[in-house]
């Protein structure tokens, strides 16, 4: 399986224990990803506010370098990127105007896009291309005894997503299931983190993560999985500004990949785990080693004891 | 002196035109569907923020008033969650309504002067089309520079967290072929979706 893969600005940046914990998992599964050359940002909710059509063209830019690179498949875990990447495609589809302006603009450096790059997210690759089934034979050290409030933000799933339901997704409680966690009732899984709000407009913002912290908090979470680094960093970074506000904070924010890598028995300490600011202590059991062949007698202290 | 304001619209307010133009926009063309349920104002999660609810700002902007939903906070909290564009019974994608709104006002120049939001969009815009990627600390500081520079001192904390788990870099993100950008956007009208 070989995708061209999109890591964005924020995979580079803050979110960088997103791309430190997917790429081994990816490599250990199989997964070849090739990094788009010279990818560009995707415009994020900031383009969209400013410029639609250059918000597209920009975003169109990298679909384009996918299909040079002879690529049919386009991952971008970003869920901002996944959105952007798709809303291009939509309005490239259904916007006769919006393709001739695509059209143009990237006719003017030598490229070109014909509109099949798929865009697709990481947990739809591990759920659909891969498999419960086939992830479940690569689970080493499953996640005995942890309990996850599975937290998707909004636009993993809203409003593009075909993989998996706009109202109650459920890919990534599926796949914490199969890796072994007690995934947590969490309703509020795709309720808003306030995206940028929290450093723009904090009263509101900051208020939307405590929300979700209280939520997980109440629902007995050891930790919140994310999907997105704008999530993560929100329900991460803020701990002292929400501690001040509303009292301690004490459920980590991970990534679902480091998760993932925690359960096929990647070494953490290759997983990002130690970028969060509230610490992710947590490991799953080491491996039962693996059933010795009966080759010695059995010995009163070993077999089994019957009173 | 006491200041005293109106509290309902005169049919002197409209502009006239302004809904019929948003509604043919790529996006916005549902508009003229909206049955006024409030699905949208309650599933948003910003709307007790907002100065008029969404429900209010598609009646608002239908019905040519047009001043008051560029200067309104409205556009701007919205988040761009699509919670009230998968739940609209109408399917009106009013999430990108908000974006064809933000746009005018950023357009026209009526945005609230040092109100963080559109700095901010500003800001991240000109990044990108300058370096081609976004390097999140100067886009920080940026934003700290142009409206509220003490907000650099209440965040102290957090910089301090997030230089401890190695994720600041101050190196400037950019892309190799920087020319291409402007010689493919050259060609894009920006306000080529703004109707007449």
């Amino acid at each position: 399986m070989k995708y061209a893969y999109f890591p964005g600005c924020s995979l580079k940046g803050l979110g960088r224990a997103y791309e430190e914990s997917l790429l081994p998992v990816m490599k250990h599964l199989g997964v070849e990803l090739e990094e788009l050359q010279d990818w560009n940002c995707c415009g994020a909710t900031a383009y969209m506010a400013i410029d639609e059509a250059k918000a597209c063209v920009l975003a169109a830019r990298n679909l384009a370098l996918a299909q040079a690179g002879g690529h049919q498949q386009l991952l971008a875990p970003c869920a901002a990127c996944y959105l952007v990447l798709n809303k291009t495609k939509h309005y490239f589809h259904e916007y006769p105007a919006m393709k001739a302006t695509v059209d143009r603009a990237l006719a003017a450096i030598n490229l070109s896009y014909d509109g099949n790059v798929a865009v697709r997210f990481p947990l739809e690759v591990l759920l659909t291309d891969i498999g419960l089934d086939a992830l479940k034979q690569h689970v080493r050290r499953p996640l005995k005894g942890l309990k996850v409030a599975p937290y998707y933000g909004c636009q993993v799933v809203r409003p593009y997503a075909e993989f998996d339901d706009q109202y109650n997704p459920t890919s990534m409680d599926r796949l914490l299931e199969v890796l072994g966690a007690t995934v947590v009732r969490f309703p509020l899984k795709t309720k808003c983190c306030g995206g940028s709000l929290t450093g723009t407009v904090p009263e509101a913002g900051i208020r939307l993560v405590y929300i979700l912290h209280n939520e997980a908090r109440k629902r007995g979470a050891d930790c919140l999985a994310t999907a997105c680094p704008l999530c993560q960093f929100n329900l991460d970074a803020y701990h002292s500004h929400l501690t001040a506000q509303y009292g301690p904070v004490v459920v980590p924010a991970v990534y679902f990949t480091q998760l993932l890598g925690l359960a096929l028995g990647l070494p953490a300490e290759q997983l990002g785990l130690d970028r969060a600011a509230i610490p992710f202590l947590w490991r799953p059991p080491e491996p039962a080693p693996p059933p010795a062949t009966q080759t010695e007698p059995m010995t009163a202290a070993s077999g089994p004891k019957y009173s | 002196m006491m200041l005293v304001t109106r509290t309902i619209k005169y049919d002197a307010d409209r502009v006239k035109g302004f809904g019929r133009e948003v509604m043919s926009v790529p996006g916005c063309e549902q508009l003229s569907h909206c049955i006024q349920c409030g699905t949208c104002s309650g599933v948003c999660p910003l709307s007790i923020y907002m100065d008029y609810t969404p429900r209010q700002v598609m009646a608002l902007t239908r019905a040519d008033f047009k001043n008051e939903v560029l200067r309104s906070h409205t556009i701007w909290l919205c988040a761009s969650c699509y919670a009230c564009a998968v739940e609209c019974p109408r399917e009106i994608r009013i999430t990108d309504i908000m974006y064809e709104l933000k746009q005018r006002a950023i357009h026209e120049q009526i945005y609230p002067r040092h109100f963080p939001i559109p700095v901010l969009a500003r800001e991240f815009s000109q990044m990108v089309l300058k370096q081609g990627r976004i390097t999140e600390l100067l886009l920080v500081l940026k934003l700290f520079l142009k409206t509220d520079w003490r907000g650099a001192l209440a965040n102290w904390r957090m910089g301090w967290d997030l230089f401890k788990t190695g994720r600041l870099s101050l190196a400037r993100e950019h892309i190799q072929q920087r020319a291409d950008l402007e010689r493919m956007l050259a060609g894009v009208d920006g306000n080529q979706g703004a109707g007449p």
